[in-house]
């Protein structure tokens, strides 16, 4: 079975190296192939603004929503629960489209695609987010906040000082994943005319017709970004290690 | 040793009337009433279960309590937030896990509550944290991680984080029951030496050596009662409940 499968795709390489792949599209060394690689790079700004844009404000509303789901107040906790329950059940798609084309007939205020695009996803991962987070806060031992609290320290110095560094350093693998998640799913911002790697693409797609060549380009653009990210990550977690038993 | 102004020499520094606690339908404190006179050292022992944590415990607020009066250090403690700080801020206690912060150096484990509570700067953190080291006599594990320590000098890097606070009262929750035999008495050591000081100490423990040397007064406590308060050669020749008995039968004949 397995070599059967290996065989099929080895045939398939083959089959595409002799002679129905066009790279020459995007090949750089001539003229019209180094400008068609320059139009496409022209998106990666856009890709990584706008990531790291909604990245930051979803971990930090993700945050805010995750503590009061901790408190021992209810009315807190359900406020955390519903935000959530609610906005993870969205698919980003439609929250996109929603965002960017039904909300300012609510507003009567017209917003930019980028803005959109950033609020859109920032919505949407902070839910998970505050999962993350409440999750990672939770695996800190009862005894942490009783050390803290016996030397006088109130709840927000606890959080800051004690809980927050400990649980951070247990949730980074989950954040990376979710960093990594944000930058594919900016594509999906793409369909609201946002000029970002995967919007570049479709247009050059519609001049040149090779969808094949000039979609593996763009694989290969979001492969790069992806393993710069998880090497940062990984970076992060060794420099942060410093309590690991 | 400071004593807080706000108390009067003849007014204890612990006080607590008939208070009550339960978990759900289980009464842990039935009624307890004390009273501890500032440089006392107390010793609390009994079977587990007998509510001996769960009364010191509610001390320094950690728990609360569903009826009656705690006062210490001369402040009324509520069940809220406020009184609880200011309470806190004069009784240090010390865990049976030690519970160091394990992603702070023994250094800023200690500096972490002269900075944030206490509102000294670094500088000044940094020179009573020092003191304090030396007192525990580990100076030279400052810039260590607790994971990198024994358990005996994590216990006593505890205990130097609790006194950075400059406490009149230190509370011991089994302090030693987490610890190999062999690291116990450095632990036991340091406390005597703190009993020597001054500061007023009420330890949940199970040494009786260490009880009969330092304690002014053992309570024994059984089923969510103290059911017998005395001074060690008493308690331990001429007990007078038939529970305090079969108790001191159980863990000195083992």
């Amino acid at each position: 079975m397995r070599k059967a499968f290996i065989l099929a795709a080895l045939a398939l390489v083959l089959t595409g190296c002799s002679g129905n792949w066009g790279w020459y599209v995007v090949n750089p060394t001539t003229p019209s192939g180094y400008n068609n690689v320059r139009f496409l790079l022209s998106g990666l700004q856009y890709t990584i603004l706008l990531s790291a844009t909604a990245i930051s404000i979803s971990i930090v509303v993700g945050l805010l929503v995750a503590l009061p789901g901790l408190s021992s107040n209810r009315g807190l906790r359900w406020a955390s629960r519903t935000y959530v329950e609610l906005v993870r059940a969205v698919p980003i798609l439609v929250l996109v489209l929603w965002v960017y084309y039904g909300l300012p007939q609510i507003t009567g205020l017209t917003i930019g695609v980028f803005w959109a695009g950033v609020f859109a996803l920032a919505l949407s991962d902070s839910a998970f987010q505050a999962e993350i987070f409440r999750a990672g806060i939770q695996s800190i031992a009862r005894g942490q906040y009783e050390a803290a609290y016996s030397i006088s320290l109130n709840y927000r110095d606890t959080m800051r000082y004690v809980i927050l560094p400990q649980a951070i350093r247990r949730i980074l693998p989950a954040i990376g994943n979710q960093i990594v998640y944000m930058l594919k799913m900016s594509s999906l911002v793409s369909v609201i005319g946002m000029q970002e790697l995967t919007r570049k693409a479709n247009e050059l797609v519609v001049t040149e017709y090779r969808p094949l060549e000039i979609y593996t380009f763009l694989v290969l653009e979001y492969l790069v970004l992806i393993l710069i990210v998880s090497a940062g990550v990984r970076w992060l977690e060794r420099r942060m290690r410093t309590d690991e038993r | 040793m400071r004593i807080e102004a706000a108390v009067r020499d003849d007014e204890p520094i612990i006080l607590f009337d008939n208070v009550f606690k339960s978990f759900g339908d289980f009464q842990v404190l039935k009624g307890i009433s004390l009273s501890i006179a500032a440089g006392e050292r107390v010793v609390i022992c009994g079977p587990s279960g007998s509510g001996k944590s769960t009364l010191i415990r509610c001390i320094n607020g950690l728990e609360s309590y569903d009826a009656g009066h705690i006062r210490v250090a001369g402040l009324a403690l509520g069940t809220d937030d406020a009184s609880r700080r200011a309470v806190r801020g004069k009784a240090g206690m010390v865990f049976q896990q030690f519970n160091l912060f394990p992603h702070l150096t023994v250094l800023e484990n200690l500096m972490l509550g002269p900075m944030r509570a206490r509102g000294m700067n670094r500088a000044a953190a940094e020179e009573i944290a020092r003191r304090y080291l030396d007192r525990v006599r580990i100076p030279e594990q400052a810039d260590k991680y607790p994971r990198q320590l024994s358990g005996g000098q994590q216990q006593r890097v505890a205990i130097a984080r609790s006194l950075c606070m400059e406490p009149g009262i230190m509370l011991f929750d089994e302090p030693t029951s987490a610890l190999d035999p062999e690291m116990i008495n450095e632990v036991l050591e340091v406390m005597a030496e703190l009993a020597g000081t001054g500061m007023t100490m009420l330890c949940v423990t199970h040494e009786m050596g260490f009880a009969r040397r330092v304690a002014d007064r053992i309570m024994f406590m059984d089923h969510g009662e103290i059911v017998e308060t005395a001074p060690p050669e008493r308690f331990f020749s001429a007990p007078e409940s038939q529970r305090c008995r079969d108790f001191l039968q159980k863990i000195l004949n083992h």
